[in-house]
């Protein structure tokens, strides 16, 4: 392989009908650049829809109270199911569960202006949060800080403004941090700024949200010890599914639901979320595979066929060079080199093509495209087409070289 | 050099097979000169690939050197063809995209020779037939005689025991045929076997020995003063 003169008979043998060699080359090379640029927007779309979702952890679940359906424990079916601080409680006791976070909600829809400061005013969503939030949301803090646990031990009259808040609330340039904002009347001390990661819908609930100790919410606006619902996650290795059943089991032991009755408790479990789209994307990303290599096996399937003609033109050739000492071995090491010479490097250069290609959708599509991620190709994914078309180029030879090494001196010299 | 015993070679065909070389007995000496004739279809060319390993037999038995020649694999076939048989053709066969000497060079490339011995003794045997400024020159640049002389520098430079020219001057004129055939005697006379395949008895005249072929038979086998 590293024998400079076979190199130059493959150089005379290609250059003979360079038109053709370009040709052939052209298959495999469209072959390459197809799944490049197909697996690139693949990534893309992937990075795009992990990045909307960034910020959620991945195996929180939420649960709510709902209207019991079935009778339990003497119970008439239709009770309502409200949470208090002594769930919270047990849910931080519970083996699987690592963050807990009750959370209370003031009005909200249709509520009218709630949030003062100075001549501005709007209509927010002002939560009752616990630090623990932190960890199942997980914001950017452009300024200041989340709320931290001696803030809701202490029952602090702070708040955590998200960006949209701040936006239209201060002027731009004011450093809200250490200002006061009026929530239905009562004056709270601005300590943090801060953003969501993601990129959909939901950031922009979020942004318009306010967050308060979760202490200071309940009593400020008479909330006594109720719980409006519950975001929890659960430890590393913990599924969604299971921390959601285990969660449930416990909350519903507590408030004497029916272990059948599923709307007693809603929840929502992300993990679900997520699995489906996993699933997409799974799909998307073997669809891309399938065709990108059914398209450069065609190319490959070019070059074997034109190899044959190449080799049928080339059987005086052969014939005198076998005349001469070359071993069936030698003539077919010829051909499949030139099938894997010619599949690489037509090969590499649709792989380079694909990624220019792919640069430049990148700098068009930009960095905070909602749906659509940067599109790139990772090393991996290059080396594994790398591998395909190493593995195609030595089959497209395989055939033309056995007929190759099927030509007898004898009929080649005689063929006039 | 050689030696033939009960040689039989036949073909298969649609209807019959087709014997080509029936019974054939034949001793050739080392250093001879000796041409094959007959006409088409007497066997002369699928003897000649008999002999040049480039065709099997199919009972009797072929001595090569020392060596007998009976079910040979196709990899040590092409081994003892490189080593110990050059061959000259009717239509040259050389490469065309390769010049004088890269032609001359390519039984080397097969015996493993590294590349700057190859190209050495390419020249040498460019020299010795009298093209040593056309080494540069691609096939088509040379004339018929100049490409036949390359053919034959590319038979001797693996230094054979045994040259076998099939029509060597059937593709040429009278005077350039007598220079090829000047050349090949003078090959000879550096001690090589040459065997020559030719229905020209021009040809044949000039060698020491003729042996005549009919239906695949020796019709006629002797020995003659050169002229």
């Amino acid at each position: 392989m590293f024998d400079l003169d076979r190199w130059t008979e493959l150089a005379d043998g290609l250059r003979t009908n360079p038109v053709r060699t370009l040709l052939t080359a052209l298959g495999v090379f469209w072959g390459m650049f197809m799944l490049v640029v197909m697996l690139g927007f693949g990534d893309g779309l992937e990075r795009g829809a992990t990045r909307s979702m960034a910020g959620y952890a991945t195996n929180a679940v939420y649960l709510w109270g709902g209207r019991t359906t079935l009778p339990w424990g003497g119970l008439a079916p239709g009770r309502y199911v409200g949470f208090d601080n002594s769930d919270t409680e047990a849910l931080r006791q519970l083996p699987g569960v690592e963050h807990v976070a009750p959370r209370n909600q003031l009005g909200g829809w249709r509520e009218g202006n709630n949030v003062v400061r100075g001549a501005k005013t709007g209509n927010y969503t002002v939560m009752g949060d616990v630090a623990e939030l932190a960890h199942i949301l997980a914001p950017i803090v452009v300024r200041g800080r989340f709320l931290d646990p001696l803030d809701v031990a202490e029952r602090r009259k702070v708040a955590v403004l998200g960006d949209q808040v701040v936006q239209e609330l201060f002027p731009y340039g004011e450093d809200p941090i250490g200002q006061h904002v009026a929530i239905r009347g009562i004056q709270f001390k601005v300590v943090g700024w801060i953003r969501s990661h993601a990129n959909d819908d939901r950031s922009d609930r979020d942004n318009a949200t306010i967050h308060l100790p979760f202490t200071t919410f309940q009593r400020t606006f008479g909330f006594g010890d109720r719980v409006g619902w519950f975001a929890l996650t659960g430890a590393k290795d913990v599924p969604g599914s299971e921390l959601e059943a285990s969660v449930r089991r416990e909350l519903g032991g507590r408030h004497q639901v029916n272990p059948e009755d599923n709307n007693a408790i809603g929840a929502f479990n992300a993990e679900k979320e997520f699995a489906k789209i996993t699933a997409l994307f799974t799909g998307i990303r073997f669809f891309v595979w399938f065709v990108g290599v059914m398209t450069l096996a065609a190319g490959v399937v070019g070059v074997s066929n034109i190899l044959l003609i190449v080799v049928r033109e080339r059987t005086k050739e052969f014939g005198l060079r076998r005349a001469l000492g070359a071993t069936p071995t030698d003539v077919v090491g010829m051909v499949v080199q030139e099938a894997i010479v010619l599949t690489a490097v037509a090969g590499y250069a649709g792989l380079v093509a694909g990624v220019v290609v792919l640069e430049i959708a990148a700098r068009l599509i930009g960095t905070d495209h909602a749906t659509m991620g940067t599109p790139t190709v990772d090393l991996g994914a290059a080396l594994g087409a790398g591998l395909v078309l190493l593995i195609g180029g030595a089959l497209a030879g395989v055939i033309p070289a056995r007929h190759a090494a099927a030509i007898q001196p004898v009929v080649a010299l005689h063929a006039e | 050099m050689i030696r033939l015993e009960k040689l039989n070679k036949s073909y298969p065909m649609a209807d019959a097979p087709v014997h080509v070389l029936r019974d054939l007995d034949l001793f050739v000496a080392e250093g001879e000169y000796a041409a094959i004739m007959g006409s088409s279809g007497s066997g002369k060319s699928t003897l000649l690939n008999v002999l040049g390993l480039l065709d099997r037999y199919d009972s009797g038995s072929y001595t090569l050197g020392d060596t007998l020649i009976r079910d040979v694999s196709e990899r040590e076939a092409a081994r003892l063809r490189n080593q110990y048989i050059g061959f000259v053709f009717q239509s040259f066969h050389l490469l065309p995209f390769k010049t004088a000497t890269e032609n001359v060079a390519l039984p080397l490339y097969y015996a493993g020779v590294p590349r700057r011995r190859r190209n050495e003794l390419a020249l040498q045997m460019l020299e010795r037939v009298g093209l040593r400024e056309r080494a540069d020159h691609l096939p088509n640049q040379l004339s018929g005689g100049q490409k036949q002389r390359v053919a034959i520098a590319r038979a001797l430079v693996t230094k054979p025991r045994l040259v076998l020219a099939d029509e060597p001057t059937g593709a040429l004129d009278s005077q350039t045929s007598n220079d090829i055939m000047d050349l090949l005697a003078s090959v000879n006379a550096d001690g090589m076997t040459v065997l020559v395949v030719t229905h020209e008895h021009d040809v044949a005249a000039k060698m020491r020995r003729v042996i005549h072929l009919v239906d695949g038979r020796i019709a006629s086998d002797r020995i003659q003063v050169p002229s």
